[in-house]
C-alpha cells in the first residue's frame, strides 16, 4: 500500500516537473486558471490563428524540433551515396576531381598565377569556400519543394527544413578541410595563427548561402523557375569569385567590381589564413559581413512571411 | 464536469480560385504585373470558403467523429487544426499538445531501412528520439517486421509499408491526436487492429478528432459526432444522431433521378422519364415483401425501331448478380412506332431476397443487334431483405448472397428423410 503511493507521488512530480522544465509547446504558449478552481495547476494552452505578417522566428520551437533537424540532416546524408559503388568514397572524390579539372585547365594550360603556390594547393582552398557556399544555397533553395509531401501533411517549423542543409555542407566542408591539410603537408606548406580564423569566413560564407536559401526556398514554392536559375547563377558566381584567379591578377580596374561580391573578400580570407597569400582588406570584410546580415534578415523575414501560405501553394 | 481540451470559434479558411493560375505563373509575370498594378489584382480571383464561421467544443478524452461529404470541410479542418495551413479567420484553442495524422506514412523515404524510417518518421511526427527508442520494440511488434528491419522499404510489400506507418503514428503520445481517414487501408485484419489500437489511444484519456467515411468506424469508436457541410456545422451531438443526420441530410438533397443518370442515348430514341416501382428517384428502398420491380420508360421515338428493356442487378463492386432481358427469353424484340412510347416491364424478384445494398442498370435495345439507351446503376436498391424466424434478414454483405435459394417440394425426398431417419 505504502509502495504504491510512493510510485503514484512520484508520477505525479515528474508530470508537474515535466510541465514546468519543457517548454509545453511551441508558439504562444499562455497558461490559464481553470474554471472551477478546484485544479491547483493552471492548464497550458495554444492558439491557431493567422499570424502577422511580420511574425519573428522563435528559436525555442526550432530547439524542441532539434531532433527533427537532425533526423533530416542524417537523412539527407545517408541518402546522397546509397546505392553507390564506392559509397562515402565520392565524399572525398568529389572536391579533389572538381580541383583537378580547376588545376588542369587554369594551372596548367593558361598558366594563371596563384600568389606563389603550387596552383592545385591554390584553387583547392578558394574551393572549399565555395562549395561551403554553393553547397548550402543549392541544397537549402531546393528543400521545401524537395520536401512538399511533408509541408502538405504535417507540421512542423518550416525553418527546420532549410537549416538542416547546413550539416551535409559542413559534413563536405570537414572532409574537404582535412583534404586541405594533407595538401598541405604534401606542399610543405606550413600553417601559422591565421588558420584560427578560418572558421570564422566558412560561417560567414555559409551565412550568405543561408540567408539567400531561405529567400529562394520560400519563393519557389509559388515561383518554380528559381530551381533552373540557381544552378546558373552558382555558375556565374564561381566565374566571379577569384577561385580559379588571386585577386592580385586581376585587372585594377575590375577590383572594385569584383569585391562588391561578398564572397570574394571571404575567399581571398580564407586563403590568407590557409596560404599566408592573397591581400586581406579590412573594409571589405567589413562590407561582407554587413551582406551576410542583410541576407539573413531578408531571407528570415521572407521566409516567414510566405511560410503562411506554404501549405495551401506548394 | 470535464475540461475542454480544443475550443474552436469563428474558424473560417478561405482559398482563392485564380481562373488564371496565379499560383504557377512565372517569376517575370509577377514582376511585370507589380509594375503595372502595385496595389494587386483581384478581379481574376474568385474566394472559396472551405470553413466558414466553425465553432465547437470537444471535451477531454472524448472521441469526436467528424462526418461529411467530400468537400465538406473535413480535411481542411484538420489541416488547420494540425497547423499546416492558417486560418483566415477565428482561433482554436487547443490545451496540450496536438498529433495529427493525415497520411500514413508521410516522409517515409523509399530508399531509407525500416528501421531508419521508423525514426525519420517518428522525428516527423513530433516524437523525440528517447521516445522512439523507448517505443521502438512495441512499433516493430505492432507492425510484425521485425526480419526486414534493415531493408529499404522500397523492397516491402504494400501490406508491410503501411503496417509500419501506422504503427510507427500509432505509438504517437499526443494528448490531442487528429486521424483522417487513415484506415481505409491495408486488409481486414489489420484495420480491425487499427481500430483496436485507436481505442486503446482514447481509454488512455486522450481526446481524438477521427474524420472517416466509414460510417461502422464512427459508430463503434466515437461517442459524439460533427457533421459538416459546406464548410458549415450542419449538426453537434451524440453520434448516432449525428450519423443519422449525416445520412438524412445526404438522401434529401443529393438524390437524382433515374432519366438524369442515362449514360448513352441515341439521337433517334428521346427519354422522357423512368420510373422504377412508381419512383423517379435514384434511390429505392426495398421491403421485405416486395418482390418485382416494375420498371417503366417514356419518351420519344424519330424513327420506327425495334427495342426492349433489359435489366440487371449488381452488387457495389460491379459485380452482376442477374440478368433481365425479355427479348432473349421471347427471342422476339418488340417493335415500337415513330412517336411517344410508354414501355413496361415487371421483373420478378427472388422469393427470399438478401438484405443489402444493389444496383439495377437497364437498357433499351434491340437485342443481339443494336443498343439505343444506357443507364448503368440507374437505381439504387437497399433490399431489407428477408426476415427469417429468428428475425434477422441474412445479408449480401454478409456473405450470404443475392438470394436464398427454396426448399424444392417434392415428395419422395421427404419419404427419403423419412427412412433415412428410422434405420
Amino acid at each position: 500500500m505504502a509502495d504504491g503511493d510512493g510510485v503514484l507521488v512520484l508520477r505525479m512530480n515528474i508530470a508537474e516537473f515535466q510541465s514546468i522544465v519543457i517548454p509545453a509547446d511551441a508558439g504562444n504558449d499562455r497558461r490559464e486558471a481553470t474554471r472551477d478552481g478546484s485544479h491547483a495547476k493552471p492548464r497550458q494552452f495554444k492558439d491557431i490563428e493567422r499570424r502577422s505578417r511580420w511574425s519573428m522566428i522563435d528559436p525555442r520551437e526550432i530547439w524542441q524540433y532539434r531532433d527533427l533537424l537532425f533526423v533530416l540532416a542524417m537523412r539527407d546524408v545517408k541518402l546522397r551515396y546509397r546505392q553507390a559503388l564506392l559509397g562515402v568514397c565520392w565524399v572525398v572524390l568529389q572536391p579533389l576531381l572538381s580541383a583537378g579539372v580547376f588545376a588542369f585547365v587554369f594551372g596548367h594550360v593558361l598558366k594563371t598565377p596563384s600568389d606563389g603556390v603550387p596552383y592545385m594547393v591554390f584553387c583547392f582552398a578558394g574551393m572549399l569556400v565555395f562549395n561551403a557556399f554553393s553547397g548550402t544555397l543549392s541544397r537549402s533553395s531546393a528543400c521545401i519543394v524537395g520536401n512538399s509531401q511533408l509541408i502538405s501533411k504535417i507540421y512542423f517549423p518550416r525553418l527546420v527544413l532549410p537549416l538542416s542543409t547546413v550539416f551535409a555542407t559542413l559534413i563536405d566542408f570537414a572532409v574537404g578541410l582535412a583534404l586541405m591539410f594533407v595538401i598541405l603537408a604534401l606542399g610543405r606548406i606550413g600553417l601559422g595563427w591565421r588558420v584560427l580564423l578560418l572558421p570564422a569566413w566558412i560561417v560567414l560564407a555559409i551565412g550568405l548561402a543561408v540567408g539567400l536559401g531561405l529567400y529562394t526556398c520560400a519563393a519557389m514554392v509559388r515561383y518554380r523557375d528559381l530551381q533552373y536559375v540557381i544552378p546558373v547563377l552558382l555558375q556565374l558566381i564561381l566565374y566571379a569569385s577569384p577561385i580559379a584567379y588571386p585577386m592580385s591578377a586581376a585587372p585594377a580596374h575590375l577590383r572594385t567590381w569584383l569585391y562588391l561580391n561578398p564572397l570574394s573578400s571571404l575567399l581571398e580570407a580564407c586563403r590568407w589564413s590557409l596560404l599566408g597569400r592573397g591581400a586581406i582588406s579590412g573594409p571589405w570584410i567589413l562590407y561582407s559581413v554587413t551582406c551576410v546580415i542583410v541576407s539573413l534578415l531578408i531571407g528570415a523575414t521572407a521566409f516567414k512571411r510566405l511560410e503562411r501560405d506554404f501549405a495551401d501553394v506548394i | 464536469m470535464k475540461d475542454v481540451a480544443i475550443s474552436i470559434r469563428g474558424l473560417s479558411k478561405a482559398y482563392t480560385i485564380s481562373h488564371e493560375n496565379i499560383a504557377r505563373r512565372t517569376f517575370g509575370e509577377a514582376v511585370m504585373r507589380r509594375i503595372r498594378r502595385p496595389l494587386g489584382d483581384r478581379r481574376r480571383a474568385e474566394t472559396f470558403w472551405a470553413l466558414r464561421d466553425v465553432s465547437f467544443d470537444v471535451q477531454c478524452g472524448e472521441i469526436v467523429g467528424v462526418i461529411g461529404r467530400n468537400g465538406a470541410g473535413k480535411s481542411t479542418l484538420l489541416k488547420v487544426l494540425s497547423q499546416i495551413t492558417e486560418p483566415t479567420s477565428g482561433k482554436i484553442r487547443v490545451y496540450g499538445h496536438v498529433g495529427s495524422l493525415l497520411e500514413v506514412g508521410t516522409g517515409f523515404h523509399a530508399e531509407l531501412t525500416g528501421r531508419e524510417n521508423i525514426f525519420l518518421n517518428g522525428a516527423i511526427l513530433g516524437m523525440t528520439r528517447r521516445q522512439i527508442r523507448r517505443q521502438f520494440d512495441a512499433i516493430v511488434d505492432f507492425a510484425e517486421v521485425e526480419k526486414f528491419l534493415d531493408t529499404p522499404v522500397k523492397r516491402y510489400s504494400s501490406g508491410m509499408y503501411v503496417r509500419l506507418a501506422f504503427a510507427v503514428a500509432a505509438h504517437l503520445e499526443p494528448e490531442i491526436l487528429v486521424v483522417d481517414e487513415v484506415l481505409a487501408v491495408g486488409d481486414a485484419e489489420f484495420q480491425r487492429k487499427c481500430l483496436g489500437k485507436m481505442r486503446d489511444v482514447a481509454r488512455g484519456g486522450r481526446t481524438v478528432l477521427f474524420v472517416s467515411h466509414n460510417m461502422g468506424a464512427i459508430r463503434s469508436l466515437c461517442q459524439s459526432g460533427v457533421v459538416l457541410e459546406k464548410g458549415k456545422v450542419a449538426f453537434i451531438g451524440g453520434v448516432e444522431e449525428a450519423v443519422a443526420a449525416y445520412r438524412s441530410a445526404g438522401t434529401i438533397e443529393a438524390d437524382p433521378t433515374i432519366a438524369s443518370l442515362i449514360t448513352q442515348c441515341h439521337p433517334n430514341v428521346q427519354i422522357e422519364s423512368i420510373h422504377v416501382n412508381e419512383s423517379p428517384q435514384h434511390t429505392l428502398e426495398l421491403e421485405s415483401g416486395a418482390h418485382q420491380l416494375d420498371v417503366s420508360i417514356q419518351g420519344v421515338l424519330h424513327a420506327d425501331l425495334r427495342m426492349d428493356i433489359e435489366a440487371w442487378i449488381t452488387d457495389s463492386n460491379d459485380v452482376t448478380l442477374a440478368y433481365f432481358s425479355a427479348a432473349h427469353t421471347s427471342g422476339v424484340t418488340r417493335r415500337c412506332e415513330k412517336g411517344t412510347f410508354d414501355i413496361r416491364r415487371s421483373i420478378a424478384l427472388p422469393r427470399m431476397l438478401n438484405a443489402g445494398q444493389y444496383f439495377l442498370g437497364m437498357r433499351l435495345t434491340h437485342h443481339n443487334v443494336c443498343g439505343w439507351m444506357e443507364c448503368a446503376r440507374a437505381v439504387q436498391i437497399r433490399a431489407e431483405g428477408t426476415p427469417t424466424a429468428t428475425g434477422q434478414a441474412l445479408s449480401y454483405s454478409g456473405g450470404k448472397g443475392f438470394f436464398m435459394l427454396d426448399e424444392a417440394v417434392a415428395p419422395e425426398c421427404e419419404a427419403r428423410f423419412e427412412t433415412a431417419r428410422l434405420s
